[in-house]
């Protein structure tokens, strides 16, 4: 038996990180179907519908990180930007 | 003139003693001060309580609500938190300092009258800048310059407008407006300015994440939480304010997104957090008020227990970037597990108070039928989730092992953590203790199971979309640029443009008149001779014979004879 000397911290082991994503989907199956025992009532009649809020949210975030992603194509710009159109930091210190 | 003790002075001379005071003898200010502080708050009743006769006008500088005792008190708690964090790593300038901008902020919250509101607010201004500066480096020397001049301009905006107001209407009082003209625009602009609104909230981004580790944490709580007090105090019912808070909102999560260095995603989630409560004070319900104070207190809390998280990281690492960091949830559990719940809070969780007090303010648009407000809110509180939520614990304490394994906090930093953490689970688990402190009557129930499923299904399905788009966030050396690359490039290469351009026009004339200045001295000394040669000589500068002379002198004599007998 050849043991690795050092195993890494239980928590980012493969093993765990599977049986965490089954887990979390698990959990999300749960949310969704909730929604069967405790209907919501909803205020606008769309927002009660079932797994609205799991839909709303998910495309919500996907939008947000494409956009995002589409801005940082014009936005972004190296980190020592500043420094390099800044005017000369004073060097007295 | 008055019974009752200022409470903003309380804090001022505890500032002001923090300097010459050493050892326990400081320490003991430090968490005293903003305790006293605390109390005073509370001794304070409604209505105004002291009045100064100032020129012809009646200054109400102590003027007591439940609002402004509620934004006082999480002010009083907040600084003597911020002190508990700090006391033992901060310098002792920085510490005054934050004391003082706080002293300013619970100015503010007392104000009765408009002059009282401005020397309070140019206070914050004032201190919150040498906050910024005690970061020590020359980028936050050149932060805290930019950050000056913006907000002694938003001060000379506000006074603009406040003198608009005294003049035309008469009144100093601090009374419900809406902007209807050019004074009222100029104050709500001033303020909106603090708020870190559209097109200048880049100031918030730019300067707080260059303080020191614990400066960040105290500025993090007073600016823009004033602004957001002024604003339910003037502007209630303001529909622009709608607008404005929804763009803010969108725009911290989309910055947010972009960035890289951990405090600066902190720092663009205050935009995005202010943004619910500007967007709240436009509704202007009962509600909508109830929440943003609410919102606003709780805020405070989570959004200093982020900064505090993030400020041991980089204590211990003196690293900042996520690019940097990772994996560090080995050896610093403690920052860890409160880095979690200030993240949990500002998401809006179940059991957090941001999930008590965020939802009023959606109940608020949804109560008023502003289905687009609800749904863009709603959307907001996921993006919450993704940029600050997830992506803050998640780039700093797992993704991958950076292979640093620094200390755990502080014991004195750990327990300022402690406390906060604390807070945001109990005005999650027990809203109804912190309900009765809101301005109105809460007549608001979190917990309804419909409610809380929808906000479970709409939170952890973006954090699936996180763990899923993963790989389209992948983090890059780089900055975002905003607004303020129009005054920071733009404005400077237009600068030097013209700078450069008087230099060469300067240049150009100065050598203009010297090749003129030659060619008439050339000119000069061919004609009268003091250059002229020989061969080349104008017609004064020749050697004429004295027959030709006499020659002249006969007809120009006869010439003048003629002339002067016709």
């Amino acid at each position: 038996m050849t043991e690795p000397v050092e195993k890494d911290h239980w928590l980012v082991r493969p093993t765990t990180i599977r049986w965490l994503w089954l887990g979390f989907i698990a959990v999300l199956i749960l949310t969704v179907f909730a929604q069967l025992l405790f209907p919501a009532k909803g205020y606008f009649g769309v927002d009660g519908w079932l797994g609205f809020g799991a839909v709303f949210g998910f495309l919500a975030c996907l939008a947000m990180v494409l956009v995002a992603k589409g801005l940082g194509l014009f936005l972004k710009r190296d980190q020592d930007y500043y420094q390099r159109h800044d005017a000369e930091p004073p060097t007295d210190d | 003139m008055t019974e009752f003790l200022p409470p903003a002075l309380i804090l001022l001379t505890g500032a002001l003693l923090i300097g010459p005071l050493r050892g326990h003898w400081r320490t003991a200010v430090v968490l005293a001060a903003p305790l006293a502080t605390l109390w005073a708050v509370w001794q304070i009743p409604d209505g105004v309580v002291a009045t100064v006769t100032f020129l012809d006008y009646q200054i109400e500088p102590l003027e007591g609500s439940p609002l402004r005792r509620l934004f006082a008190t999480i002010f009083a708690l907040m600084t003597f938190t911020g002190g508990l964090y700090a006391f033992r790593q901060a310098r002792a300038v920085e510490l005054a300092a934050a004391y003082a901008y706080a002293a300013g902020a619970i100015g503010v919250c007392f104000a009765g009258d408009l002059i009282t509101m401005f020397l309070y607010w140019e206070l914050m201004a004032l201190f919150s800048t040498l906050v910024v500066w005690c970061g020590g480096t020359p980028a936050a020397r050149a932060a805290g310059i930019r950050y000056a001049i913006m907000h002694l301009l938003g001060g000379v905006i506000l006074k603009v407008g406040i003198e608009g107001v005294v003049v035309h209407t008469g009144s100093i009082d601090i009374q419900p407006m809406l902007a209807t003209d050019f004074d009222t625009w100029m104050i709500l602009t001033g303020i909106l300015i603090n708020a870190a609104a559209p097109p200048v909230s880049a100031w918030l981004a730019d300067a707080y994440p260059e303080a020191s580790p614990t400066g960040s944490v105290f500025l993090s709580a007073f600016t823009t939480k004033t602004a957001v007090l002024a604003l339910i105090l003037l502007f209630p019912g303001e529909p622009v304010l709608i607008g404005v808070g929804l763009f803010m909102v969108m725009y911290g999560i989309i910055y947010a997104l972009l960035e890289n260095d951990a405090r600066r995603i902190l720092a663009y989630s205050i935009v995005n957090q202010v943004g619910f409560m500007v967007c709240a004070v436009g509704i202007g319900t009962q509600m909508a008020l109830n929440g943003a104070a609410a919102h606003a207190f709780a805020h405070i809390i989570y959004k200093a227990l982020l900064f505090m998280s993030a400020g041991v990281v980089i204590y211990r690492t003196g690293k900042s970037k996520c690019t940097d960091l990772g994996g560090l949830f080995r050896t610093m559990p403690v920052t860890a597990v409160c880095g979690i719940v200030g993240a949990l809070a500002i998401s809006g969780f179940p059991m957090t108070s941001g999930f008590t007090t965020k939802t009023m303010i959606s109940q608020a648009a949804a109560d008023e039928s502003l289905m687009t407000v609800y749904l863009l809110l709603a959307a907001a509180s996921a993006g919450v989730f993704l940029h600050a939520g997830i992506k803050f614990p998640w780039f700093v304490f797992f993704q991958k092992d950076s292979g640093l394994r620094p200390k755990d906090a502080p014991w004195n930093m750990a327990a300022a953590m402690g406390l906060f953490a604390a807070l945001c689970l109990l005005i999650g688990i027990f809203p109804d203790v912190f309900y009765r402190f809101l301005p109105y009557t809460v007549d608001y129930e979190p917990y309804k199971i419909g409610k809380v499923v929808f906000y479970l299904q709409l939170l952890l399905f973006s954090g699936l979309a996180f763990f899923l788009l993963l790989p389209l966030m992948r983090r890059t050396l780089t900055i975002s640029l905003d607004t303020d690359w129009l005054w920071r490039v733009m404005l400077y290469r237009a600068a030097t443009a013209v700078q450069a351009g008087l230099s060469a026009l300067g240049a150009g004339l100065h050598t203009r008149r010297l090749q003129w200045f030659a060619a008439l001295r050339d000119r000069g000394g061919y004609h009268f001779g003091a250059l002229a040669t020989r061969k080349r000589a104008g017609v004064f500068s020749r050697t004429w014979s004295i027959g030709t002379t006499g020659l002249w002198i006969a007809v120009l004599l006869t010439a003048y004879l003629l002339v002067y007998v016709i």
